[in-house]
């Protein structure tokens, strides 16, 4: 393992770990991020992981560009992949349902498996959290079954409703908020997601496991979900 | 406490300051007064930290009525100010007296301003600071990302008293914009480094504080396709159709087109500046030279 490191901005580096996406490289970034952590200390100003990467971004005014590198590679030296367990596992409930998953019928035409055999292949699989971005709260998870993956709507949405779970291609995400959205939404979930008050704010963080489980409608309810179908929302 | 009422303002008028930092990693943006030099000269006129809660007024459309004794400080662009019927010109601090109106018409020169009050403005911190993004309904007065509008208040609690005197900072807008070249520098043929760095480009009048739009001659990335990563604040973006977009401070956290580069913070102040039609040019410059200009130029600050 010897990472790249490229130069972005005037006080942000690349520390380029992968070339490709793997739910291999996650106990590599985790513990990439904590020896980062510690290494720049309170001259880190924000670490944001990807994929593949994490941006490093440090106090200008703290280091210059040359002292950062050598942070970085000092920390970086020997890296061993970190134990999984680092992360939290979250089970997150979801309302399956063609009124706030309409795509649940596209899904099943293109892979030829029924509604309930998509659903079942959904919430089968204990996902990663890649990343987080595009809104506050909004987890990039994966990698769902190759048989599920579908790319994005031609025409994103004007407003997807906040708690719809969505596919696009071997990708799987919750919306926080209400926002515009070009994935394909097969369901909702009333777990809160992202709030100022919690310690942390976001439930979900980079480098936690997802697991999706089927509730029926009465139970959606009765955890606080919003049963509004999608298309009275638009 | 001292109280402004608000009288007349737009969605573009905000509390600003540097920014929200430390939690890029959950997906919050950044937010911060784009022309963050500005807002650092209108706070040291008052001998605030340089960060401190600022209004952000682009363009004009803002006015407020002093409800108490107030003292403000000004400095940015030129969007006709005026107390009461007496002109005021940007880089100053001024008093406003109890009934008196603090108004902005219209840009003449520079297109944002920055109104600082003693301790700055009041308003509750969000995840770390009051910058108001209103997609994520964090910071402002209220907490909530709200703009700036007609019947609220801003009340600052500072005494002041200071005050100190700083000669304008130049930010020489005439001069190219300083990019640090990025990793992907080398995937964009090279006729289009030619053009990137040799041509005018127009400022797009689709520019927001997400990303402005740069017209010119298209540029043609000939590498492969990326995964998206982190970007920057001043990320200069090339998506499909080679129009390039300067990712601002409320831009996403993660993206995946390729990049020229980024712009310096410096050159960032002097595009938040700059008014859609306008024309900019822009020069490559090593990170390291540009971090000794940056260092240089924040000394103004520091010395008495």
């Amino acid at each position: 393992m010897k990472p790249r490191i490229e130069v972005v901005a005037i006080d942000c580096l690349m520390v380029r770990l992968f070339d490709a996406i793997a739910e291999t490289n996650m106990p590599w970034m985790l513990a990439a991020t904590q020896r980062l952590r510690s290494g720049f200390g309170a001259a880190l100003v924000d670490l944001v992981p990807s994929y593949t990467t994490l941006m490093v971004h440090y106090d200008l005014g703290a280091v210059n560009p040359a002292q950062a590198r050598a942070l970085i590679e000092r920390a970086l030296a020997d890296l061993q992949p970190q134990a999984q367990g680092g992360g939290q596992c979250h089970v997150l409930p979801v309302w399956y349902d063609l009124s706030v998953g309409p795509e649940l019928t596209l899904l099943s035409q293109r892979s030829g498996l029924a509604i309930d055999e998509v659903i079942r292949r959904h919430s089968a699989h204990e996902y990663q959290v890649f990343a987080l971005g595009f809104a506050p709260g909004f987890a990039f998870m994966g990698l769902v079954d190759e048989v599920l993956a579908t790319p994005r709507l031609n025409t994103p949405r004007k407003r997807v409703a906040a708690g719809s779970v969505g596919i696009a291609e071997r990708q799987t995400a919750a919306y926080p908020v209400v926002s515009p959205g070009g994935w394909n939404l097969i369901g909702r979930t009333p777990a809160r997601l992202f709030d100022r008050g919690r310690d942390g704010y976001s439930l979900m963080q980079p480098g936690d496991t997802v697991r999706f489980e089927a509730v029926e409608r009465a139970e959606f309810i009765k955890l606080g979900g919003d049963d509004t179908p999608l298309e009275a929302l638009a | 406490m001292s109280r402004l009422l608000i009288e007349a303002s737009t969605p573009l008028c905000l509390l600003q300051d540097a920014g929200r930092f430390g939690v890029r990693h959950l997906g919050v943006t950044q937010g911060g007064a784009l022309d963050w030099v500005s807002m650092s000269w209108a706070n040291w006129l008052l001998g605030n930290a340089l960060d401190a809660p600022v209004v952000e007024i682009t363009l004009g459309g803002f006015t407020v009525q002093a409800e108490d004794y107030c003292l403000l400080a000004l400095a940015g662009a030129d969007l006709g100010a005026y107390i009461d019927e007496r002109a005021i010109s940007p880089g100053r601090s001024f008093i406003l007296q109890k009934g008196q109106r603090l108004r902005f018409t219209q840009p003449f020169s520079g297109a944002r301003a920055y109104l600082a009050a003693p301790g700055g403005f009041d308003a509750p911190a969000v995840l770390g600071s009051c910058a108001t993004v209103v997609r994520e309904e964090l910071g402002g007065v209220d907490g909530f990302g709200k703009a700036l509008a007609e019947g609220g208040r801003l009340v600052y609690s500072g005494t002041g008293g200071a005050m100190k005197v700083l000669s304008a900072p130049d930010l020489q807008p005439g001069k190219p914009l300083d990019v640090i070249v990025g990793a992907q520098i080398g995937q964009f043929s090279g006729q289009s480094l030619f053009d990137a760095f040799n041509t005018a480009w127009a400022l797009d009048s689709r520019a927001d504080r997400m990303g402005m739009r740069l017209l010119g001659a298209p540029l043609q990335y000939q590498g492969p396709s990326l995964i998206s990563e982190g970007i920057p604040l001043g990320a200069i973006q090339v998506p499909p159709d080679g129009q390039p977009i300067v990712l601002l401070n409320d831009r996403q956290t993660i993206g995946g087109y390729p990049r020229l580069g980024a712009l310096t913070p410096l050159s960032l102040a002097r595009l938040a500046q700059r008014l859609p039609g306008e024309t900019v040019r822009l020069a490559p410059v090593v990170q390291q030279t540009a971090h000794q200009q940056h260092i240089d130029f924040m000394k103004r600050f520091t010395t008495t």
